[in-house]
């Protein structure tokens, strides 16, 4: 189990390591000098090279990566911001906290919903209730949040006015439990339908299975059939799964975020992007980079937990 | 199977024959349709804003007095021309990747597959967001911000095909008609492209167009963040990001631009299922 854990943590380096090299080098290759960002293009040329060469810019890009990495391994200094000179560590530490108890907010949601309506269809395979839940696991996926956002916003608080139109920022004080609500809806509706649907095809896969027929010959309770032989079955695909969901409800959260002006970490990315604050840029994408490769590593784990094959057929993987 | 074969295949499903026949119609009414019209996509009409539909107007028109109907239909040329153009690249990266390393093996092999792992763990949409932020599309012009938009979505998407090739490469490897080819003496390069590539056209035609969906709704996406394709080029992302101000009083222009959107998606992804049925060789006796 350990050597399963330490291959995984491996691999978890040269992906960090590739996504600041690709976000970096992005950047390098951009068109915009970064001290006309720091300074406004007007400032004097000799407060230009000044600034050029406090910042170290005028260094060559391989040194300068070179010097971003060993600060961010040795000291967790990720740089300052071109906007705000803040450090990029303080200003992604106030965004965080409302991405994050968004995005798990919405893994639960989906997993509760997802789940359960996956496993229902999937036993009454071909009855209505699985075709709802193929149609909604269709729409779901077919319907952006970027649309589902203002609908729902139109209907349930604009028209209906049963919730607040805007969403909530963790810095304010106490804040509405309601302005949760349409967020994490939005947020894990297509989540809860990608998990919806393979949650059902991996409950028909098991259901279909010789050992299923066996213990229900033998006399084994249904519920008991369902929960200890089948669903403990299908939970290695259902863990997967929502391992990558992860990494789209980070992205999803970008237009959440930005809809319900939500001060997030997406928020924070699209400002960014557009000021061009390349430190601020590549210290949130390695911060997303992280989280997701964690998730993915705990995934991992309890796979290995889950379904005790993974551990072994892992070694001989590929 | 032959083309015939396949093509009665897929027009017996009816959902996945709605599907080509919805997308048909999609193409030619984005090629030709915008020139039948009287309007400009980026022509505003001060005097007729937020009209409803009817008229002169087919589908009314948006807050700066521009033809909806023009509008949707041009976006689904830029939606459409995208999705193509991304795929080119994908097909492009993932074949080669895919081909080397199921073809060559050994240490290159394992080398390419890390780096596809890497790129794979990675949720594509988010890497082309950040890419797309330091490539700086924002100021670009609108035709340079959709080259950015293909070139950050076909960067970042092509490990699941690569994987795939791969995959079916590696199988294929081992067949006998390869040995046999290579009995008689045949290059890696005519074995490539003569024995093996012809074997992979139906699984990446398949993959091609269920990612196909993917593609379009990620550049909606990056679209409606404002950071992919910039005004006044009407993607259906960035009309509905510009109808954010007014849909509380005109959920139509949400709405237009959103069940574009929703059913080309749709469509492709039938279209993708009916095609994995139709070529599937276990499927051929029934």
């Amino acid at each position: 189990m350990l050597r399963y854990v330490l291959t995984r943590l491996g691999l978890a380096v040269p992906t960090l390591l590739a996504i600041s090299f690709l976000v970096f080098f992005a950047a390098y290759l951009s068109p915009a000098d970064p001290v006309d960002i720091i300074l406004g293009q007007r400032a004097a040329p000799e407060a230009k090279a000044r600034v050029r060469h406090e910042w170290g810019l005028d260094r060559p890009p391989l040194e300068r990566y070179g010097k971003y990495v060993v600060a961010v391994v040795t000291k967790g200094d990720f740089g300052r911001s071109y906007q705000t000179k803040e450090p990029v560590t303080e200003f992604i530490a106030r965004g965080f906290p409302n991405t994050a108890i968004l995005a798990v907010s919405a893994l639960g949601l989906a997993l509760l919903t997802g789940i359960p309506l996956g496993v229902v269809a999937a036993i009454k395979h071909n009855s209505w209730i699985d075709r709802f839940a193929m149609a909604f696991a269709l729409l779901g996926v077919a319907t952006p949040s970027f649309v589902l956002a203002p609908v729902l916003t139109l209907v349930l608080a604009v028209r209906m006015g049963w919730l607040p139109v805007g969403g909530f920022s963790l810095q304010e004080g106490i804040v509405d439990p309601a302005t949760f609500i349409l967020p994490t809806v939005v947020l894990a509706a297509r989540s809860s339908a990608l998990i919806a649907r393979l949650t059902r095809s991996a409950m028909l896969d098991v259901l279909s299975q010789d050992f299923i027929r066996t213990a229900r010959a033998k006399g084994v309770r249904p519920l008991g059939v369902l929960f200890k032989h089948a669903l403990r079955n299908a939970l290695s695909p259902i863990l997967t799964v929502a391992g990558t969901t992860f990494g789209y409800l980070l992205s999803g959260s970008f237009v959440v975020e930005t809809f319900f002006t939500i001060p997030g970490i997406g928020n924070q990315s699209i400002t960014a992007i557009t000021a061009r604050d390349y430190p601020v840029i590549q210290g949130l994408a390695l911060l997303l980079a992280g989280i997701f490769v964690g998730v993915n590593l705990i995934v991992d784990i309890l796979q290995g937990f889950v379904d005790p094959r993974a551990r072994v057929s892992d070694q001989k993987a590929i | 199977m032959t083309p015939r074969e396949t093509w009665q295949r897929i027009a017996a499903n009816k959902i996945a024959l709605a599907s080509i026949i919805f997308l048909a119609l999609l193409v030619l009414a984005a090629a030709f349709v915008p020139m039948l019209l009287p309007f400009g996509y980026e022509q505003q009409l001060p005097d007729s804003r937020l009209l409803p539909p009817g008229g002169k107007h087919i589908l009314g028109t948006d807050d700066l007095g521009r033809d909806i109907l023009t509008r949707v239909l041009v976006g689904a040329r830029i939606s459409l021309m995208v999705a193509v153009s991304v795929e080119c690249v994908v097909v492009f990266l993932g074949l080669t990747v895919g081909l080397i390393a199921g073809y060559r093996g050994g240490w290159i092999d394992s080398l390419l597959m890390r780096v596809t792992d890497v790129l794979l763990a990675f949720p594509d949409v988010l890497l082309a967001i950040l890419l797309l932020g330091t490539l700086g599309a924002t100021s670009s012009r609108p035709e340079t911000s959709a080259m950015l938009v293909v070139i950050s979505l076909g960067v970042t998407g092509w490990p699941p095909l690569a994987r795939l090739v791969r995959g079916q490469v590696v199988a294929l490897r081992q067949r006998e008609f390869v040995d046999a080819a290579r009995s008689i003496g045949s290059g890696h390069g005519r074995i490539l492209l003569h024995h093996i590539l012809p074997n992979l056209v139906s699984p990446i035609i398949v993959a091609v167009t269920v990612d196909a969906a993917g593609v379009i709704l990620a550049e909606a996406t990056l679209s409606y963040l404002g950071i992919g394709v910039q005004r006044p080029m009407p993607s259906w992302g960035r009309m509905i990001n510009d109808a954010l101000d007014y849909y509380k009083s005109e959920p139509r222009l949400v709405i237009v631009p959103a069940t574009m959107l929703s059913l080309t998606v749709i469509a492709l992804n039938f279209l993708g299922d009916g095609l994995r049925d139709a070529l599937d060789p276990r499927k051929t006796r029934r």
